[in-house]
């Protein structure tokens, strides 16, 4: 097992992470800090991939990343803003996932 | 063996910033974990040897994520909204994640020999991209529409952001009203750096040709000058539509844009380079993307209006 | 300077341009870049009816280096349809979202907003470059998620909430397979990945895009995202929303699976793939069914709706020794995706009509609301004829085809699946309809002008044309069909 295979494993751990706490987190706001775990997650295992020509990480994969990481950032930002939008009219979870929902929506 | 172990031990530490950002106690605690992470992730790029990607991650991914986390944050505790409620459906989340983990792992063992047509067909095509950093010309050159792309989501995600406001707040100045002290530390932080700031940003993208660097990382520096000049009192946040601001935000993707149909109309294809005046173009469209990038990124951790201001008149 | 490059640059500059104006200019800009949106669509529709499919290499390079955008029978002809439902939708917005109707906020945002979902929308339509798709696919979920928050309400955060998380899951699953598939093979254009040397990880690789793209899309069981959202947002945000914005994952699903890697389809795959397709059909008819709100009956209309594209995928084949029957499931599919794209815009925006006239939001506000405002109530009942699938429309032409297939290929189950769908579906709109033609009942509409009234018509009156000649656009979809549709999976 060389450094790169070390690098890569860890980072498909992290993804699975991030896909766990996607999925599982209930506050909106540590689901957006998942979704950016399970993006670098991915952009490391593409860099070790894109590194094991033997000279240094590919430009293309860099390149995409870089762009990767600015389409995140605005994903991101649109997401917090609609968690603290959101949580101001109805709390920090979404209804049917609330421990205890407060009071169900009763608008038929 | 150093090299080694140094990996192993950056590894380790990456799983755990990352399970404490995902799975710790206490929602701050969680966001400054994640700052933590970011950071190592920066060092994971250094020591893979991808300097450009490394300055993007620490600037945005640590950087700005952070910043708009921990202002959101700070948004929701003011609120009461903060109470981690912890986590729900465990099972299938742990399901889902192994799975996508271990199919990452699989798969990782199972690629085939790297392919050095790609690398070769770049390598010869490089000399003539006019510029000598490899992953800006990929970024400007070779796919730059990905980028003029990419300009764009940024200015959907402002927009989209705005859509957020309450409608008593529309036409108020963007954001949340900021209470500097004159004289304060802030205050004078916000009068030395930004022109620091001003001149780092530019030396990334004028770097980016030939060196490390480019629009996106200078863009976030700028970004980050501006929004200090602003919690600092110096600059209030201006309004939606406001014309210089709006022609800021567009600036850079209708440079690109021109740059594009001038490509077409004269070199024979949309976005088309020839050799003799590519780095010339490339930095024209550079400078306008860095200002436009700068502006968006300022804006987007700013957020919507959020109330009226003192200075906003009636209210 | 090819109508190619125009489909995609015109809504673009329109986009940049509506946010330098002052905002009470934004509405005739935005339907200037609609017009010549529009033009370049059907100029890139006639070149490629003449000459066939066309090709720009941006920036003058070539695969893997560049990017390639081609635009072939499938893809052009989504491009012509959005260009119709956008006009349509941009006519309708003049009134809808005008500042004193909609808000000084909402009547804002939406300009920009159309554009830059129209703008990814023939971006997709055209790329061929599963990176691109990528981000293409980005700049049309942040806009779509944005267009279901315009309303403002409490529902609208919530649903745009769930949207986004969704969208963003699919994405980053989309991703995980365009990264395995770079990393395995050096390139990311479709046609180069079509002659490549299969590798061990492509399975994985096109699993995980499928599943990101079926996110995307509201696939079942990836839905539950879709009939709030669609149901929350002004009437011509969601007449896009549901007519266009599915049908870009939509296509590059078909693209990934038909174009890059059909190597990598396995029958078992396409087997479980095609039977979610079957319970959508069934779940969302009778969850259209149940439905109190016109809104929510059409939202839902659309989840049965994508259940029928994604059954076509092992029907698919024909014109081959192989499997010789005429026509093929893949140009049913797409037949009745245009026509889908069609009724269903036309529907939400009659939806609107309603709503701003008369106050409708519940089928039984309906009652009578024929006699006040007949060219809208036929609108919808031509709409209704297409979505039912019956003859003459487009959906007839689509669902006729698949069917076929589906008894050739011996997977009759799928066919009697699709007889139902029809069957539930003409149920579901039979109720609106039933209302909608109630007779001694007096209800009180602001007066809606003709012309308002006219864009619904026009736009429902298209999907009921698109099967009267389908010879024309039978043949005209059949440009530049990949191989892997003619043959079968």
């Amino acid at each position: 097992m060389n450094g790169l295979d070390i690098l890569a494993l860890s980072a498909s751990a992290l993804v699975g992470l991030g896909i766990y706490g996607l999925l599982a987190a209930r506050h909106l706001l540590r689901r957006v800090l998942a979704f950016n775990l399970v993006g670098s997650g991915l952009f490391l295992w593409f860099g070790a991939a894109g590194a094991r020509g033997g000279v240094g990480v590919d430009p293309i994969p860099q390149a995409l990343i870089i762009t990767g990481i600015v389409v995140a950032l605005a994903a991101s930002a649109l997401g917090v803003a609609l968690v603290v939008a959101h949580a101001r009219l109805s709390g920090p979870t979404l209804p049917e996932e609330a421990p205890c929902d407060p009071e169900p929506d009763n608008r038929a | 063996m150093m090299a080694l172990a140094f990996d192993v031990v950056l590894a380790a530490l990456l799983i755990l910033a990352a399970l404490a950002a995902v799975a710790g106690r206490g929602l701050f605690r969680a966001v400054i974990f994640f700052i933590v992470y970011g950071v190592l992730v920066a060092l994971a790029w250094a020591r893979l040897g991808a300097v450009d990607v490394a300055l993007a991650e620490a600037a945005i991914g640590a950087g700005l994520t952070g910043v708009l986390l921990l202002a959101a944050h700070g948004r929701l505790r003011r609120e009461g909204l903060e109470a981690d409620p912890g986590a729900g459906g465990q099972g299938f989340a742990a399901i889902g994640g192994a799975g996508v983990a271990l199919a990452l792992g699989w798969a990782w063992f199972a690629l085939p020999e790297p392919a050095t047509a790609t690398r070769a067909a770049l390598d010869s095509a490089l000399p003539d991209a006019g510029v000598g950093n490899p992953v800006t010309a990929v970024l400007l050159n070779f796919r730059s529409f990905d980028t003029l792309l990419e300009s764009i989501v940024l200015l959907a995600a402002l927009v989209a952001l705005w859509m957020l406001a309450r409608d008593g707040a529309w036409g108020e100045r963007l954001g949340l009203p900021q209470h500097a002290r004159p004289g304060g530390v802030l205050a004078s932080f916000g009068r030395v750096l930004p022109p620091l700031g001003l001149l780092f940003g530019a030396f990334l993208v004028w770097s980016g040709a030939d060196d490390n660097g480019g629009a996106f990382q200078g863009g976030t520096v700028l970004a980050a000058s501006l929004l200090l000049a602003m919690m600092a009192g110096l600059y209030l946040p201006p309004r939606i539509g406001e014309r210089l601001w709006q022609s800021a935000l567009v600036l850079g993707p209708v440079v690109f844009i021109a740059c594009g149909l001038v490509g077409a109309l004269v070199w024979g294809g949309f976005l088309v380079l020839p050799p003799a005046y590519a780095k010339g173009v490339i930095l024209a469209i550079e400078t306008g993307l860095t200002i436009s990038i700068a502006a968006t990124l300022a804006l987007l951790v700013i957020g919507p209006p959020e109330q009226a201001h003192n200075s906003g008149g009636a209210a | 300077m090819t109508p190619l490059i125009w489909l995609v640059i015109a809504p673009l500059l329109g986009a940049l341009a509506v946010l330098v104006v002052p905002a009470r200019r934004m509405p005739a800009v935005a339907l200037g870049a609609a017009a010549a949106t529009l033009g370049a669509a059907l100029a890139l529709a006639a070149q490629v009816a003449g000459l066939g499919p066309r090709t720009v290499l941006l920036g003058g390079w070539t695969p893997p280096l560049g990017i390639v955008l081609k635009a072939d029978g499938l893809g052009t002809a989504f491009a012509v349809m959005a260009a119709l439902v956008m006009s349509g939708v941009a006519l309708a917005a003049r009134h809808e979202l005008a500042p004193d109707k909609a808000g000084a906020r909402a009547a804002y945002g939406f300009w920009p907003l159309m554009l830059l979902v129209w703008a990814a929308l023939n971006t997709v339509f055209v790329s061929r470059d599963l990176f691109n798709l990528y981000v293409g696919l980005e700049l049309l979920s942040l806009a779509a998620v944005a267009l279901v928050a315009l309303a403002g309400s409490r529902e609208a955060l919530a649903a745009a909430m769930r949207y986004l998380l969704f969208a963003l899951t699919g994405s980053l699953l989309y991703l995980a397979g365009v990264v395995l598939t770079y990393s395995a093979h050096g390139t990311l254009d479709m046609a180069m990945l079509l002659a490549r040397v299969p590798a061990t990880g492509d399975g994985v690789a096109l699993g995980l895009m499928t599943a990101g793209l079926m996110a995307k899309t509201a696939l079942f069981p990836f839905h539950v995202w879709l009939p709030p959202a669609h149901a929350a947002a002004p009437a011509p945000a969601s007449a896009m929303l549901s007519a266009l914005v599915p049908k870009a994952s939509l296509v590059i699903l078909l693209r990934v699976w038909f174009e890059a890697m059909p190597d990598a389809a396995g029958d078992a795959a396409l087997l479980v793939m095609a039977g979610l397709g079957a319970v959508a059909v069934i779940w969302g008819g009778v969850q259209a069914l149940v439905q109190r709100k016109i809104k929510l009956v059409i939202a839902y209309s659309t989840v049965a709706q994508l259940g029928y594209f994604i059954i076509a995928f092992p029907l698919t084949g024909g014109d081959s020794a192989v499997k010789p029957w005429s026509a093929g499931a893949w140009t049913g599919m797409v037949f009745l995706a245009l026509s889908h794209g069609l009724a269903k815009s036309a529907m939400f925006l009659v939806a609107g009509i309603w709503y701003s006239a008369c106050g409708a939001q519940e089928l039984r506000d309906l009652k009578g609301l024929a006699r006040a405002l007949p060219m809208s109530a036929f609108a919808f009942a031509l709409a209704a004829v297409t979505l039912a699938g019956l003859p003459p429309s487009g959906g007839f032409t689509g669902k006729y085809l698949m069917m076929q297939a589906a008894f050739v290929a011996g997977l009759w189950p799928f066919a009697l699946v699709m007889v139902a769908g029809g069957l539930l579906a003409a149920a579901y709109l039979y109720r609106p309809l039933a209302a909608l033609f109630a007779k001694d009942e007096a209800i009180s509409c602001a007066p809606v002008s003709r012309v308002r009234q006219a864009v619904p018509l026009a736009l429902a009156a298209a999907a009921i044309i698109l099967g009267v000649l389908s010879a024309e656009p039978f043949s005209f979809i059949k440009i530049g069909k990949p191989d892997a549709a003619v043959e079968g999976l």
